[in-house]
């Protein structure tokens, strides 16, 4: 019994840290620019498939490849929002949000031409015999998910307290225009966002992949997931997005243990619903929801 | 942005080119395939044209439209299959579920604004999908549901690409005569106000919440009708036409032809409906040349292809005039 509890527990701790480094890149986009970025998923997406192609095909050693896939996912993240959301600078909100849905069809479609269609295996980290701790079977991947996503999320709250460039991010957060004129480069600011976004995706993505698989068309249902996370937690709020994520993969988790798994997929929608019914400034969430 | 793109004589005259044109695609197009792309087009075109009402005009998001859509098309193959209903009469459920259905989402949902409806739209539309794939006794599940009846008038069956193509225009150019009515009707002045600007409509007396919710109500008939015409069309269905991205080309489509004016609707949905079919010389790089596409336009043409085409056009002869 306890055994069960424990290994629901455990994998709604895993995908629920996954969602919440997804929400996380979400936010830190949507406050630097306000856009929702539809592409986010794809960042997940590309990730896996960096690590596939460094472990498997260059045979990296793990730790190089997972530092090169966050490097090139970033790059890819930052030319995304130099060709695309640059450009469009006073679209409104359909537009943008129909931009950032052809880069994800277009991404999608350029890792269905490089990487193929069928889902590729990525060799976990260390070892794949799991661990037995009370009477839950642990994959050790599972352990590396969580520290890895720790270690992404105690990086961004570090970087967005304690550095120069976090602390103009969070200005340009709160107004552009004020941003703009203390002196703040905000477009290098958005550059730079796009950059850290798409590189904590990644992160998350090349270390989930020994998990599930890695597929081209993984990162719809993960993106989507994640901005469920996002408005749980509050859009616009970091801790929030965090928060949301875990809870989210928790109440899934266990809504698929104990009430039917063929809706797993479902509860991540129905709270989202919810929450947007009920309360929808999210849990931390402090900005007001008429201003958008 | 000028929404309107002429006065209703204009949009009668366009109405009959339309049916000229139409009639010419009829007469002369004697390969079936290429006539079942026409048919999908116009079924396509329905469900876009109510969006177009509810985005174009309403000034509201709806990342969820293809529940709506697909509503219609289960309800059509649900109860004519399972429980042996008039076609029309099965036809008639699935509005009035996807109309129920869209005042259950709609009352709450309408509330929310911008980033926080599409949200809303786009968690429901996903919801519903998944129900079409895990209520397997009804649905058949995610294969789907197979040998959906052809639609009977009399004596007559809808069995072949060119009446179903009669039916499926004469259908859309109906609802096209309805919605420009309805855009210039008193009730579609309030609404468009709302879209244009929300607080000076409720300044004007216009309680905005109803006339957002009667929209958003018609667009989810359009889309539900469209379904079931799409279902005695191709008479077999599965979750997979009706999911997250079959919402997001409606939006699409919309946006693509140009919001505010019926007619970028149409445009919109014959584009991308087609775009396929041209991009079979790319083969695998469809997709790809897909997501290029919509960038491209949406960056250029923020307000649609029919009014940057126009806005070209003016930059073009005042240029030309200027020299």
């Amino acid at each position: 019994m306890i055994g069960q509890i424990l290994q629901f527990l455990f994998s709604g701790l895993t995908n629920g840290a996954v969602y919440a480094v997804i929400a996380l890149g979400f936010t830190i986009i949507y406050n630097a620019t306000d856009v929702i970025n539809f592409a986010q998923g794809e960042f997940v997406m590309l990730g896996a498939m960096f690590m596939y192609t460094f472990v498997h095909f260059l045979s990296w050693p793990v730790p190089i490849s997972f530092v090169a896939t966050i490097i090139c996912v970033a790059i890819i993240g930052m030319l995304v929002e130099f060709f695309t959301i640059r450009p469009a600078k006073n679209a409104d909100i359909i537009s943008l949000i129909i931009i950032t849905i052809g880069v994800s069809i277009f991404l999608r479609g350029v890792a269905m031409m490089v990487w193929g269609k069928n889902p590729v295996a990525v060799p976990p980290f260390t070892g794949s015999t799991p661990i037995v701790f009370m009477g839950a079977a642990i994959d050790p991947q599972i352990i590396w998910v969580l520290v890895i996503t720790l270690i992404a999320m105690i990086f961004t709250q570090w970087f967005f307290k304690y550095t120069i460039w976090g602390k103009a991010m969070r200005a340009c957060a709160v107004n552009k225009k004020a941003a703009k004129l203390v002196g703040i480069k905000v477009e290098r600011l958005v550059s730079l966002s796009f950059a850290l976004s798409a590189g904590i995706s990644a992160a998350a993505g090349a270390v989930m992949a020994p998990i599930t698989f890695a597929s081209y068309d993984m990162g719809t249902m993960l993106g989507l997931k994640g901005f469920c996370a996002a408005v749980l937690g509050g859009l616009g709020s970091g801790i929030g997005s965090i928060l949301g994520g875990f809870i989210l993969g928790i109440l899934e988790a266990f809504g698929a243990g104990y009430i039917s798994s063929s809706y797993k997929d479902a509860f991540a929608f129905l709270i989202l619903l919810i929450v947007l019914f009920l309360k929808p400034q999210g849990l931390l969430g402090q900005g007001e929801v008429d201003k958008l | 942005m000028n929404i309107q793109f002429g006065s209703i004589k204009y949009q009668y005259i366009g109405l009959f080119l339309l049916a000229i044109l139409l009639s010419f695609i009829g007469l002369f197009v004697k390969n079936d395939y290429y006539l079942n792309i026409f048919v999908l087009i116009g079924i396509q075109a329905i469900a876009v044209l109510g969006l177009s009402l509810l985005m174009g005009y309403a000034g509201q998001v709806s990342l969820g439209h293809a529940a709506f859509y697909g509503l219609g098309a289960y309800a059509s193959g649900i109860l004519t299959l399972h429980y042996g209903f008039n076609p029309y009469l099965a036809m008639l459920c699935g509005i009035a579920i996807s109309a129920v259905m869209a005042l259950i989402v709609g009352l709450p949902a309408l509330r929310l604004k911008g980033h926080y409806l599409a949200m809303a739209t786009l968690g429901f539309g996903i919801i519903i999908n998944i129900c079409f794939k895990e209520m397997a006794s009804l649905t058949g599940g995610p294969s789907g549901l197979v040998g959906i009846p052809m639609l009977k008038l009399f004596n007559f069956t809808f069995d072949t690409s060119i009446s179903y193509f009669c039916l499926v225009w004469a259908v859309f150019i109906i609802l096209m005569l309805l919605s420009i009515h309805l855009v210039n009707s008193p009730f579609g002045r309030a609404f468009r106000a709302l879209g244009s600007n929300e607080a000076a409509a409720q300044a004007m007396g216009v309680n905005t919440h109803i006339a957002k919710l009667i929209v958003f109500i018609i667009s989810a008939i359009y889309a539900s009708l469209a379904g079931s015409l799409y279902a005695h069309f191709v008479t077999f269905i599965s979750p997979a036409s009706f999911g997250f991205i079959c919402s997001i080309k409606m939006v699409t489509m919309v946006a693509i032809g140009g919001m505010g004016t019926l007619w970028g609707a149409l445009l919109g949905t014959s584009i991308l409906v087609s775009l396929p079919e041209f991009l079979t010389v790319f083969s695998d790089y469809d997709v790809l040349v897909y997501g290029l596409i919509l960038i491209v336009v949406m960056i250029f043409m923020p307000e649609g292809i029919i009014q940057g085409s126009l806005k070209l056009f003016r930059r073009f002869r005042y240029k030309e005039t200027n020299v």
